[in-house]
């Protein structure tokens, strides 16, 4: 299998070579232990859906008691401080780990990388499985913490020791292991699933496809996953120390015998702060599908767009320390990183001119996939301003660590794992599942989602910016924080995101009832490019049983002048 | 301007930093407002009108990448400007140290500060010194350096008033400095999150006028509290026992 991939095949793995149904799969075969790269991306997709709802439900549960502190809060019961804890470290780790990264690298990599490179599978397809089961795994573990003796770990998602290493502190003696060996495992996860992404690009692609003709969504998937198996062995070796730490008595960051508590943070940050962009760029990928589609038009700089990316991901490994001007380094090493990271506007800003520059000209439809599409360039502009903020040392001495830090990095990742993916899932809907989303539902659903989300992060900033930390489960205890219009800024937040989790069940009843009833898709709904367009919705096992396709031009050409039609589709021949 | 009309400005760079952030907002907020108009007129002009074809533009053309180019010159030199006051503000907060009239030791542990101020001789570790929980007394115009520790695991001396924060290690002693400008009575928070208590471990500053401090100094001494109390050399010992109830409290939960 090694020794030669032919291009456009993709796995040939021994008993996987028998696309098109020479036998009937059993229900097992098929969507528990599944080789099918659009059975794990769904596996993957589900998944992160479910965790979404579980982190959703615990922002529910200590924003309550936020807004009114000590209340019964329906669905829970009192929030102690432990609880609160516990709930605000597995909302941001689960988010991030558990719904940013497996819907966006893992579901929609695993869906769009064959499909739109004109592959038949993955290269490996059984690393694939593998992948998923570790990932599931994971999920079972972080979510099993809350059931063990002494609870879930509540040392926040950025596990600071000596907090996280000794029970003692922390009082959640396997709380704080299954935390560590959960993300571990997920890591282990994404790393399988990344050589997948990065050799099926590389190796499987179209006969025809150039380098230049790969769709913008699987550019950024694969260097999102060549970014992140770069800074990930650090903190993967970290957690181990960490694991060591906690459990056989070693000494790696533990300051009264010699170890460096800070340590962990560089480990953490040299991952964490790349981590921010390996989920950015699959987001921005899809943007670029959806924008193109609905203003009709040819993507502005395409080689442009894809250098930003790579600037992006190189310069994001020399700004980690960021995260840590207040932490005791060096005060010296502050202005190094002041530095870099204000470089990192130069080519964000340049990927977003060129995002409102597609829109120039163009013939543009308000779609629900289209609305989302926009409203992320718009929140992310909100997200990426408010960094420099954070990023020009001197202020961060005041910010660092308050909710204007909270409520700027929601403004980067809300638009990302949140209305990236409702732009990439109700745009893919048709190929997934055969079938047409309510456009009304999902306009009145993109609405009370996107209204709630900056009713509740633009108070957030206020607070912030009076001084307002993190982590703090009851502000009455400090009278600077106490004054009554704060508390009223706290409900604002807290009613506008019960808004937008009920808002979320129009959703989930407009995925159910078109997946049932809507109208049948055909091939090609939105009058597409890409090669994913040109098999049948949903694609067979195998995506084109009829024969591969051969691509002969870039995925973005719109209405070129002197054409009848206003697309061209990759595989039409000229 | 913007952060000192949602909290006072109590020391002497706190204006420094004010000022900074409203730079900041000014500066990003320019292209900001700029490329939010264009997004949106951009949206609304080129909405689809039947028989009007998209634009073929491959951004590549000189004419329109020009606009994305230039476009750098004002953010570059806004970033220059921005890491240049931005670095001297850090300077004179963190990286210089001015002279000292004062030294006060900050102790932080799970969870509550201890503050050991100097007493009438004005000298650290010396037997008058007044050791105090959950309550600094500072004199206004008067600068003073912090030492800051750590008992048991990360904590963060943040007074925001000041626009001061630090975070404490435990084993390193992290020196600082702060002048207070103003006189009052404020929060001090922990801000680096530090186990289940964290929540709950408010401090106050209070700022005096050089004589109030110097009276609360003379009466506070413990040289002064044993005269009066013979027997209760330090008068810190209920609050330690409040601290060690709180964390069985925790404990128990």
């Amino acid at each position: 299998m090694a020794e030669s991939i032919p291009v456009g095949h993709g796995s040939d793995d021994a008993d996987h070579g028998e696309h098109g149904g020479h036998h009937e799969m059993t229900f097992g075969e098929k969507y528990i232990f599944p080789l099918d790269h659009k059975m794990i991306s769904m596996q993957y997709m589900f998944t992160g859906m479910f965790m979404a709802i579980i982190g959703g439900f615990f922002a529910y549960a200590f924003r309550m008691q936020l807004a009114f502190p000590g209340m019964e809060v329906p669905g829970w019961g009192h929030v102690s401080p432990a609880d609160y804890n516990s709930l605000v470290t597995n909302h941001g780790t689960i988010m991030i780990f558990w719904v940013a990264m497996p819907v966006l690298i893992a579901a929609f990599g695993n869906y769009l990388i064959p499909l739109m490179i004109g592959a038949d599978d993955m290269v490996f397809p059984k690393i694939n499985r593998l992948s998923y089961q570790i990932f599931l795994l994971s999920a079972v573990i972080i979510l099993a913490a809350f059931f063990v003796e002494g609870g879930a770990f509540g040392g926040a998602w950025t596990a600071y020791p000596p907090l996280s290493t000794k029970a003692e502190y922390n009082l959640t003696p396997l709380g704080q292991t299954f935390w560590i060996v959960a993300v571990a495992l997920e890591f282990v996860a994404f790393l399988l699933g990344g050589i997948n992404f990065i050799t099926t690009a590389m190796n499987s692609r179209a006969p025809g496809m150039k380098m230049w003709d790969i769709p913008m969504v699987v550019w950024m998937i694969v260097i999102a996953s060549i970014l992140f198996m770069l800074s990930v062995g650090p903190l993967l070796a970290g957690g181990i120390m960490m694991i060591f730490d906690q459990q056989v008595g070693t000494a790696f960051f533990d300051p009264d015998q010699g170890g460096d508590p800070v340590l962990w943070q560089h480990l953490f940050w040299f991952f964490g702060h790349p981590e921010v962009y390996v989920v950015l760029l699959p987001a921005v990928g899809i943007v670029a599908e959806v924008i193109t589609v609905f203003s009709r038009k040819k993507l502005f700089g395409y080689k442009t767009i894809l250098y930003t990316a790579i600037g992006t991901g190189v310069l994001s490994f020399t700004v980690w320390a960021h995260h840590q001007f207040i932490s005791g380094i060096d005060p010296r090493m502050a202005n190094v990183f002041t530095v870099t990271t204000l470089l990192i506007s130069v080519p964000i800003a340049e990927m977003m001119f060129v995002y409102i520059a597609t829109l120039y000209g163009g013939s543009i439809t308000l779609t629900t996939p289209m609305l989302w599409a926009l409203s992320f360039i718009f929140e992310f502009l909100i997200g990426g301003i408010t960094g420099i903020f954070l990023g020009a040392s001197g202020n961060d001495i005041f910010l660092h660590d308050t909710y204007f830090v909270l409520a700027h990095f929601h403004y980067t990742f809300y638009p990302i794992a949140i209305i990236g993916t409702f732009a990439g899932f109700t745009f893919w809907f048709p190929k997934m599942f055969g079938r047409m989303m309510n456009d009304g539902l999902g306009k009145l659903h993109f609405w009370l989602t996107v209204i709630p989300f900056n009713l509740i992060f633009l108070p957030l900033f206020v607070l912030g910016t009076a001084g307002q930390h993190r982590r703090i489960f009851d502000y009455t205890n400090f009278p600077d924080l106490a004054l009554p219009w704060m508390q009223d800024l706290r409900v604002l937040a807290t009613v506008s995101l019960c808004v937008m989790l009920g808002a979320q069940l129009i959703f989930f009843y407009n995925v159910i009832t078109s997946w049932m009833s809507g109208p049948t898709a055909g091939k090609n709904p939105w009058n597409s490019n890409t090669l994913e367009w040109t098999a049948t919705s949903p694609p067979p096992h195998g995506n084109w049983p009829e024969g591969l396709p051969t691509c002969y031009r870039g995925p973005y050409e719109y209405s070129v002048e002197g054409r009848e039609s206003d697309f061209w589709p990759q595989d039409e021949p000229a | 301007m913007i952060i000192n009309s949602l909290i006072p400005a109590a020391s002497t760079y706190a204006g420094d930093i004010d000022q900074l952030f409203d730079v900041i907002m000014l500066l990003v907020g320019i292209p900001f407002l700029i490329s939010s108009y264009l997004f949106f007129a951009f949206i609304f002009k080129f909405k689809k009108k039947e028989g009007v074809p998209a634009m073929y533009i491959t951004g590549t053309e000189h004419k329109y990448m020009k606009w994305i180019h230039r476009a750098h010159i004002p953010i570059l030199t806004f970033d220059v400007i921005i890491v240049v006051m931005a670095v001297n503000v850090w300077y004179d907060i963190k990286q210089d140290l001015p002279e000292a009239n004062s030294t006060v030791k900050v102790i932080a542990q799970q969870w509550a500060w201890t503050f050991v101020h100097p007493g009438p001789d004005n000298v650290l570790d010396t037997a008058d010194d007044i050791v105090t929980i959950n309550e600094l007394h500072v004199s206004k115009d008067r600068l003073y350096h912090y030492k800051l520790e750590a008992l048991d695991v990360l904590h963060n001396f943040s007074v925001p008033v000041f626009r001061l924060k630090q975070d404490a290690i435990p084993g390193r002693v992290i020196t600082g400095w702060f002048e207070p400008t103003m006189t009052g009575e404020f929060d001090i928070q922990c801000a680096e999150i530090c186990g289940i208590g964290h929540g709950l471990m408010p401090a106050r500053i209070h700022i005096e006028s050089a004589s109030q401090h110097a009276a609360w100094v003379a009466e506070n001494s413990p040289l002064a509290v044993a005269a009066l109390s013979p027997g209760n050399t330090i008068n810190t010992i209920n609050t330690i026992n409040t601290v060690e109830t709180k964390i069985e409290e925790f404990a128990a939960r």
